[in-house]
């Protein structure tokens, strides 16, 4: 990849090294750790996996296993917005596959990636438990109901 | 805070009761804050509430109350009032000061949000007498939309720790299993398993420490069940597990949430500080020297985790990959140690049971089903929502008295039950009761209970390949079977969706998924086939028209879509030409719309837009 990616700062690993000594010694910490480093640094490159390793006394390989196996993991960069689009059976037959495909056109961005000025990162997800609304996404912390295409593109470009 | 006593937890509810029971002139408004509701700004509406009571001097007699979900999402924000249950539907912000004054000055309920019966088109002011309520039983959501979920007090007052209260002080742990025995409670996880049957084998085992964990790993899609019971009544589950945990002898108890559940998450929490706070949880528990705690561990995404023994391994850090079974969970599950999972519903069903007892529950149901199951009843249905009905309710009534059938004058196509792992069942297999064995036999399963309404529109080879495509993500990649099995059902779907489909490629899906089914170690690989063998089972006629005539009739399938407009139905309205993103369409006034094919993207739009299917 281009983009240089492993640029941590040293405050987000002092924070990481919090985080670590918080649960150090707890059964089955690895997760909540991951989980509270990705929030400090927003993904989880080779580095902090590395350093989370050697904080919780075990190996990389299995760092990365547990990484590579959860979808809520990246270790990609994301966007300043986060866009979910759920794909949950309820919002398919609602029509949420066209609401990615145009996003994905207007954005210029494939689901997975993220926008050229890392304003947005796409992602299609897996039920967002909110059926009720049929289609849904989520943009950050906002859910958004009701969707078709042009109103998903609309609510999306009022995020700045 | 002092620890709670029996006549602790009475008086709680003595005092709380009468703030509950309104006097005449008093109302409560119980305004809706499921997830669905919050996203529709109930939040701006409560706000705006209470500033209007207080400005009009009338928040002493006029309380805002924030409940868990209610169900019929679709309509929110919602609001009811109580005493009468008046239902208020789909607020708005700024309608919020007339309806102060019409309703709680002026006396009279303001007829603009009511809810509109499907059928008459009549004004129904009160929840209980609209068709999505009526036929519905609460007992798993009995407190849905009449409690505050973030005060312990009025859980309380509706019973909230009673049945624990019964058993730690007059029951021996092997009564309170023959009692849960005695109810026939299944599991509604989705696999049915008796509960007594594995809180008995859980108690068998003499291992120590045991654990009690509760799966809110609601995978499925379309369903919302766990979340909105975690949501509206938390400590009905919470109650529940600690129950299980007295019958086992277990001191420790672990709810497992979607980290997708945030709501969920934070009342949940809210919940278990408030329950701590009043020796409800931690040592000698009600004075009577029983330990319990819990601690909640939110999910990192993977529909696997939903399998029992996949979610214990995730619970220790680990990659969540179901392991092979014997011994079970309740001999060697979390850390290696005897350990009863249960779902969020089942725990919820818990508390009733004892303090009912076995014998109310199992009043209801079939013969092999007792009591309720809660459905997520959603797709192209009339009344999207959260639904609560005896076992045994045929899916006739969920979809047409409940769901109030199929909107925009479409017809039914399927009804697709169990998630992923389920089925697809057609029209004719409505009169199918819902209980474990009767949709075992149809070739769908129970599940946790998501009901997802498909109409016409939807093309069956393209939900299977959904489905499918679905299962071939979410596969561990433990077995060969589904790791590589569904992979290839997945690529002969795809190529039957493209046109390049041969007759027998429907056998070949056939007996692979049979193979997968029978091959396979967990849940998942096992069940992860029932979506193509039951499209094969009830719409073969759909796969026919893609392989022979290259035909989709649902008009979904984009390669097998002429993208051509039939002269004789075109009723030249010239709505396809504005819903085309690609100005392939031309169209004057008076003249059949025309495609041309050289600009078409095949995006589908215009078929969507077409009201009298003229484009094939």
């Amino acid at each position: 990849m281009s983009l240089q990616l492993d640029i941590v700062g040293i405050e987000e690993l002092e924070k990481i090294d919090r985080v670590i000594a918080k649960y150090k010694g707890r059964h089955g910490s690895l997760i909540p750790v991951l989980k509270e480093s990705q929030d400090v640094v927003g993904y989880l490159p080779k580095l902090v996996q590395r350093r989370i390793a050697a904080g919780l006394n075990v190996s990389p390989s299995q760092v990365y296993g547990v990484v590579s196996f959860y979808a809520f993991f990246t270790i990609v960069p994301r966007g300043k917005h986060v866009i979910r689009v759920c794909l949950g059976t309820a919002c398919y037959v609602r029509g949420s596959q066209q609401i990615i495909e145009r996003i994905e056109k207007e954005l210029g961005v494939k689901v997975g990636g993220i926008t050229k000025d890392r304003k947005f990162s796409l992602e299609a997800v897996r039920c967002l438990g909110a059926c009720g609304l049929a289609p849904v996404m989520t943009v950050g912390q906002d859910t958004h109901g009701m969707l078709d295409p042009g109103r998903a593109i609309e609510i999306v470009r009022s995020y700045t | 805070m002092e620890q709670l006593t029996i006549e602790g937890l009475k008086q709680i509810k003595e005092q709380t009761l009468p703030s509950m029971t309104l006097a005449d002139g008093h109302f409560r408004l119980m305004v809706c804050a499921g997830t669905g509701c919050v996203s529709c700004g109930c939040f701006k509406v409560r706000d705006r509430l209470e500033t209007e009571l207080n400005e009009r001097g009338l928040s002493d007699r006029v309380k805002v109350v924030t409940t868990g979900c209610n169900g019929f999402c679709a309509q929110g924000p919602i609001m009811v009032v109580q005493p009468q249950g008046v239902f208020y539907k789909k607020l708005t912000v700024e309608d919020i000061p007339a309806l102060v004054q019409e309703h709680f000055i002026n006396g009279s309920p303001v007829e603009k949000y009511l809810y509109t019966d499907l059928a008459s088109k009549k004004k129904i002011p009160l929840m209980g007498d609209i068709p999505f309520f009526r036929h519905q039983t609460l007992r798993a959501l009995r407190n849905r939309g009449l409690i505050d979920a973030e005060n312990i007090h009025e859980a309380i007052a509706r019973d909230a720790y009673a049945a624990l209260s019964k058993v730690l002080l007059s029951m021996t742990p092997e009564e309170v299993i023959q009692e849960v025995k005695t109810s026939g409670l299944r599991g509604r996880g989705g696999a049915g398993f008796p509960t007594g049957q594995k809180w008995e084998e859980g108690r068998r085992y003499t291992s120590f420490p045991k654990y009690v964990i509760c799966n809110g790993d609601e995978g499925d899609p379309g369903a919302f069940m766990d979340r909105s019971v975690l949501e509206a009544d938390p400590h009905a589950v919470l109650e529940g597990m600690m129950i299980c945990g007295y019958a086992l002898d277990a001191h420790q108890g672990y709810i497992y949430v979607r980290a997708e559940y945030p709501l969920a998450i934070h009342r949940l929490n809210i919940a278990i500080a408030q329950a701590r706070s009043y020796g409800l949880l931690g040592k000698n528990i009600l004075g009577s020297g029983f330990d319990f705690d819990i601690d909640i561990y939110p999910g990192a995404g993977a529909f696997v985790c939903g399998e029992s023994t996949a979610l214990m391994l995730s619970l220790e850090g680990k990659r969540g990959m179901p392991r092979i079974k014997p011994p079970r969970s309740t001999e060697a599950g979390l850390w290696g140690q005897p350990t009863v999972l249960n779902n969020v519903e089942t725990f919820a069903n818990t508390p009733s049971v004892l303090l009912k007892g076995g014998a109310w529950f199992s009043s209801l149901g079939t013969s092999g089903s007792k009591g309720t199951k809660v459905f997520a009843l959603t797709g192209t249905i009339e009344n999207v929502g959260l639904i609560e009905v005896p076992m045994g309710t045929t899916l006739r009534t969920i979809v047409y008295d409940i769901g109030g059938g199929i909107p925009d004058k479409r017809e039914f196509r399927a009804i697709q039950i169990g998630g992923p792992s389920g089925a697809c069942l057609p029209a004719s297999l409505l009169d199918t009761e819902v209980d474990f064995d009767s949709l075992d036999e149809a070739g769908a399963m129970m599940g946790s209970g998501g009901l997802v309404v498909m109409n016409d529109s939807t093309c069956m080879v393209d939900t299977a390949r959904f489905f499918t495509d679905f299962s071939v993500d979410e596969s561990c990649g433990k077995c060969t079977p589904c790791r590589i099995g569904l992979k290839v059902m997945l690529n002969i779907l795809h190529r039957i969706i493209a046109g390049k489909g041969t007759m027998e490629d429907i056998d070949l899906l056939g007996r692979l998924g049979e193979h997968i089914k029978e091959s396979s170690h967990c849940g998942l690989g096992k069940t992860a086939p029932n979506p193509v063998l039951s499209t094969i089972r009830y719409f073969r006629n759909e796969y026919e028209a893609h392989i022979q005539e290259k035909r989709c009739p649902a008009l979904v399938c984009a390669d097998l879509i002429q993208f051509r407009v039939d002269p004789d139905r075109c009723k030249m309205c010239g709505l396809c030409k504005k819903a085309c993103p690609a100005e392939a369409v031309t169209w004057e006034k008076k003249t059949p719309a025309v495609i041309d094919s050289t600009k078409c993207i095949r995006c589908r739009s215009c078929i969507q837009a077409c009201k009298f299917k003229a484009i094939e």
